[in-house]
């Protein structure tokens, strides 16, 4: 009776210091974003929406801010329709050597992105290919479209299959079948993967930061930032980056999975 | 005959879904892999590249000490992270599976991965506040007089191992919980009915149940962990430097790219090493 009264208060202190820990970061960098002061750290001073008013000043900023935007949904939507067709090809017909094709499309995944990137600053450099929003987007092209093709590949089940074999006998031809039977009918996985590339290609760095030049995405321009040392400037832009990837986590959440879940 | 022709129609019709992902992924994946292998058998010239095709880079990589210390510091830091991350992320997950009603447990789980949602860069900056000379814990600790000088935390290697275990406690929670709610509740009463005590229940029952997801969580944690360059160099800073901060080092100050591109392929040997030591595990969860 005394132990598991002991082990239910020990699991719940161990409970509290570990989310205390993973929580601590967050916490202290929304805080001091307020801070009415020139450095992020205690004493807190008082609160000051200042700093942000900086940040939403700050063209720089802003236009890595649309950068990101751009080049998130751009390659995003490319990994998506790519994944898509590949899906659809691999699942609904009988391909020679498609488990090695299979491999191939999710190879990516297994690499780390440094090495992606360098691999691409070799090519595009011994191409004479200048650097630019476009190659950073080809490049998140290559590590979201594993991704897509592996979400949207698994959900494809047989029982899609005989409603698109049904649309195909009342005299539909394929691509009315690809684009009006099996896009409506797979429209959660197919927004979940979209969602997923949009927020890794949001948060991500190497890439970003090898293959561009003078126009730059978020986390490049954050990076920048983090020269100067600490800055609640920089911590009003964490904010709302945390603010903006919370959002679309909850939208994800509320809308395609929870609707999947029930299904 | 008939059948036949319908089938080749059929095949090349898709091909044409396929063709456009699979181009992508040679032209933007595999081509790059192999210029840049190729490019770690050529020499620099000045700022020319010259093609050597020969193995100097490598052979330099083993003789030349402060590269190979950048492979062991990488090793080191990722084994440390990965062991701290197993050790804190079991209970943690265990908790959240027994402890918590069954309605809560995945508020828990998106609870524990919301920090995450900020921007990876911006999260290492956030441990910076909280470690710097001037930071939270310092802070803190002086002002409750420990300390009367500042503990000196960031730019250590602890730092770095702090960010990343932050990070990966997460994933591993994750991994840990997906097999603990899978592992049907009779086996831990059957092994209790014949007898087991807790101690010998967890040890004998539940621990080898659970091994595929702290593998399949700890092998992502290698991998990542390896590979990352952000943490090591935000927290870390420039005391001792990891196997990714020495590859950013020879593209920029030295450009030297047949070194950046020897060191990437002797980072992607070491995971692929590492993959070959876990795929037993891996496999299982694939499925």
């Amino acid at each position: 009776m005394i132990s598991s009264r002991f082990s239910k208060v020990l699991s719940w202190a161990y409970l509290i210091a570990l989310y205390g820990f993973i929580f601590l970061p967050v916490v202290v960098l929304v805080l001091f974003s307020f801070q009415d002061g020139r450095l992020p750290v205690p004493p807190f001073n008082g609160a000051t929406l200042k700093w942000y008013g900086e940040v939403f000043a700050d063209s720089r900023l802003m236009s890595a801010l649309g950068n990101s935007l751009m080049v998130a949904i751009g390659s995003s939507t490319i990994a998506c329709v790519l994944g898509f067709c590949a899906a659809y090809g691999l699942a609904r017909f009988m391909l020679p050597a498609s488990r090695l094709q299979r491999g191939l499309l999710v190879a990516p995944m297994t690499v780390s992105y440094l090495i992606i990137a360098l691999g691409l600053l070799s090519t595009f450099n011994w191409l004479g290919v200048s650097l630019s929003l476009w190659t950073v987007a080809i490049g998140h092209v290559v590590i979201n479209l594993p991704l897509c093709f592996a979400i949207i590949y698994a959900s494809m089940g047989d029982h899609q299959k005989n409603i698109e074999r049904a649309a195909r006998d009342l005299g539909a031809a394929e691509w009315q079948v690809m684009t009006q039977i099996s896009a409506p009918m797979l429209m959660p996985s197919i927004l979940a993967a979209f969602f997923l590339s949009v927020t890794f290609s949001w948060d991500e760095f190497i890439i970003s930061f090898l293959l561009s030049r003078f126009d730059v995405t978020l986390p490049v321009e954050i990076w920048s930032m983090l020269r100067s040392g600490l800055n609640p400037k920089t911590n009003a832009v964490g904010s709302i980056v945390f603010l903006v990837s919370v959002a679309l986590l909850l939208i994800l959440e509320l809308s395609i999975f929870r609707r999947t879940a029930k299904k | 005959m008939a059948s036949a022709t319908l089938e080749t129609r059929e095949n090349r019709r898709a091909w044409g879904f396929v063709t456009p992902a699979l181009l992508w992924t040679v032209a933007f994946f595999v081509i790059p892999f192999i210029v840049m292998a190729a490019i770690s058998l050529a020499t620099r010239k000045g700022r020319e590249l010259v093609m050597a095709w020969n193995l100097d880079n490598y052979i330099a990589f083993f003789e030349k000490a402060h590269l190979l210390k950048g492979l062991f510091v990488s090793l080191e830091i990722t084994f440390t992270v990965t062991l701290i991350s197993v050790v804190l992320a079991y209970p943690l997950a265990w908790i959240i599976a027994e402890r918590i009603p069954q309605k809560w447990q995945r508020m828990a789980l998106i609870m524990a991965i919301l920090p995450f949602w900020t921007s990876y860069v911006v999260r290492s900056y956030s441990w910076l506040l909280v470690l710097a000379k001037n930071g939270v814990i310092n802070n803190t600790l002086m002002h409750i007089g420990l300390i009367a000088e500042p503990l000196e935390l960031a730019s250590t290697r602890s730092a770095t191992v702090i960010g990343f275990v932050h990070f990966f406690v997460m994933l591993l929670t994750l991994t840990i919980y997906a097999n603990l709610v899978q592992m049907p509740p009779n086996y831990r009463r059957a092994a209790a009915d014949l007898g087991a005590n807790g101690f010998q229940v967890f040890w004998h029952v539940v621990l080898p149940l659970t091994l595929p997801g702290i593998m399949v969580g700890a092998f992502l944690t290698f991998v990542l962990c390896i590979g990352d360059y952000i943490t090591p160099q935000i927290l870390g800073g420039n005391n001792e430097l990891a196997l990714p901060q020495i590859i950013m080092l020879q593209l920029g100050r030295r450009a030297d790219f047949p070194m950046a591109a020897t060191l990437s392929i002797i980072l992607m040997v070491v995971v692929t090493l590492a993959y070959i030591a876990c795929a037993r595990w891996l496999k299982m969860e694939r499925t």
